[in-house]
């Protein structure tokens, strides 16, 4: 089947299979493999990108689903010369040693901080990133980046 | 995932009529169950029937007492929601972010999975399901392990709660899942006191003897004389009945202190 989207602000035709998940088709169709399949088993968070406005699991997304859809990737927010204030955070504060997890972290992250209105503290961000693994174990410096961030922004 | 034919209905009648007309199909809401059931090849519908696309079917609404929330409305929409503040703490703590963003009530009481939050409200709050055929009260929808009152095709359209005048729930989450090992809602609506337990038994249940204690003494220290038989609870790898039956009764004080 085909489902048109929007993705990283262009709009995106895609042909699928019924059973494609979103994640297949950012990876796989539209070769962005910044978003990352770790567990794919709704654990990690390895995958999660912005859809409407929201972060969501992409491995636990059908591309059906997405169709008509307007989605933001890890690519969508910045670029190396022009890093968004959360990758920016990450690098000052050493929030990534593998960077595996990093994809879904600055995506969850940035929902976190936009709907926090400014008043999200460490408790706060600890339970906002409940659906994020890292398995390097580096929470520490990634809670104290997701923090600066939202100062800075 | 085996394959399946996916479908996306913009009405409920079509999405009813897809159903009718599927070999062994399935209703897909937020999916937060589903997908990752199909990914593990526990089930193989042959088709997929998507309600995202049906109009109408998502908010949170107040009338005259009742807080009415659309079948689709997602845990994240419950729990920014103010009526019910109960209602909203529970939603606030299914699962993860992502999945508050995704799952949905419906979705969650048509699965009747043991271990869901929303059923300890559905039973507690005096809630009544709607779905495409009737209306079912909240008391007779939950029937056994994964089982429900709702036919082959029926839909959960909204589920209305009674605003209480009171109300607190209080669970022991699995750590890594954030299911509810047990779950207990309490609710006060003048004399009469609802006691909603999910994830002790097979399904979500009132525990009456508990309703009555406190209906006589509105107090954590009244719990304390009620034997909880944990003879029909679960047992798994997360803890014994004995530990669930411990467990309703140290959670609902809890709530009872809440409110009290």
């Amino acid at each position: 089947m085909e489902i048109t989207l929007t993705v990283n602000g262009a709009a995106k035709t895609v042909d699928v299979a019924d059973n494609a998940l979103l994640v297949d088709v950012l990876r796989e169709s539209l070769g962005l493999t910044g978003t990352h399949v770790g567990c794919d088993t709704s654990q990690c968070g390895a995958c999660v990108v912005h859809m409407n406005g929201d972060a969501v699991k992409s491995c636990t997304v059908l591309a059906g689903q997405a169709n008509g859809a307007d989605v933001t990737t890890i690519e969508g927010i910045g670029n190396p010369d022009d890093l968004h204030p959360m990758q920016e955070a990450f690098r000052d504060n050493h929030a990534l040693q593998c960077g595996f997890c990093t994809p879904g972290m600055i995506m969850s992250a940035i929902d976190l901080v936009q709907k926090g209105g400014g008043a999200l503290d460490e408790a706060a961000v600890r339970d906002g990133l409940e659906g994020n693994l890292c398995r390097c174990t580096g929470y520490h410096n990634i809670v104290k980046a997701v923090l600066a961030a939202q100062s800075s922004t | 995932m085996y394959q399946f034919n996916y479908h996306r209905p913009s009405t409920l009648d079509e999405a009813r009529s897809l159903m009718a007309g599927a070999e062994d199909g399935v209703y897909l809401s937020g999916g937060m169950t589903l997908i990752p059931t199909l990914k593990q090849r526990l089930a193989s519908p042959s088709d997929v029937i998507d309600l995202g696309a049906i109009p109408g079917l998502t908010g949170v609404t107040v009338n005259d007492g009742t807080v009415s929330v659309g079948g689709m409305t997602r845990h994240s929409e419950v729990a920014a929601s103010e009526a019910i503040p109960a209602l909203a703490d529970l939603a606030s703590r299914i699962g993860d972010a992502h999945v508050r963003n995704r799952g949905t009530i419906g979705g969650s009481i048509a699965n009747s999975d043991p271990a869901a939050d929303y059923p300890a409200a559905v039973v507690a709050l005096g809630a009544t399901v709607h779905t495409t055929n009737r209306s079912i009260a909240g008391s007779d929808y939950f029937t056994g392990l994964f089982e429900t009152a709702l036919h082959d095709g029926e839909i959960v359209t909204s589920v209305d709660f009674c605003v209480p005048d009171a109300a607190a729930y209080e669970k022991f989450p699995n750590p890594a899942s954030r299911y509810a090992v047990v779950g207990v809602m309490v609710a006060r609506c003048g004399d009469c006191i609802c006691v909603g337990v999910t994830g002790a038994g097979a399904c979500a249940f009132r525990a009456t003897a508990l309703e009555e204690a406190l209906a006589a003494d509105f107090s954590p220290g009244a719990v304390d004389g009620v034997g909880i038989d944990h003879s029909e609870y679960n047992s798994d790898i997360h803890a014994s009945a004995e530990f669930r039956g411990h467990l309703v009764g140290v959670l609902t004080k809890r709530a009872v202190a809440t409110i009290a």
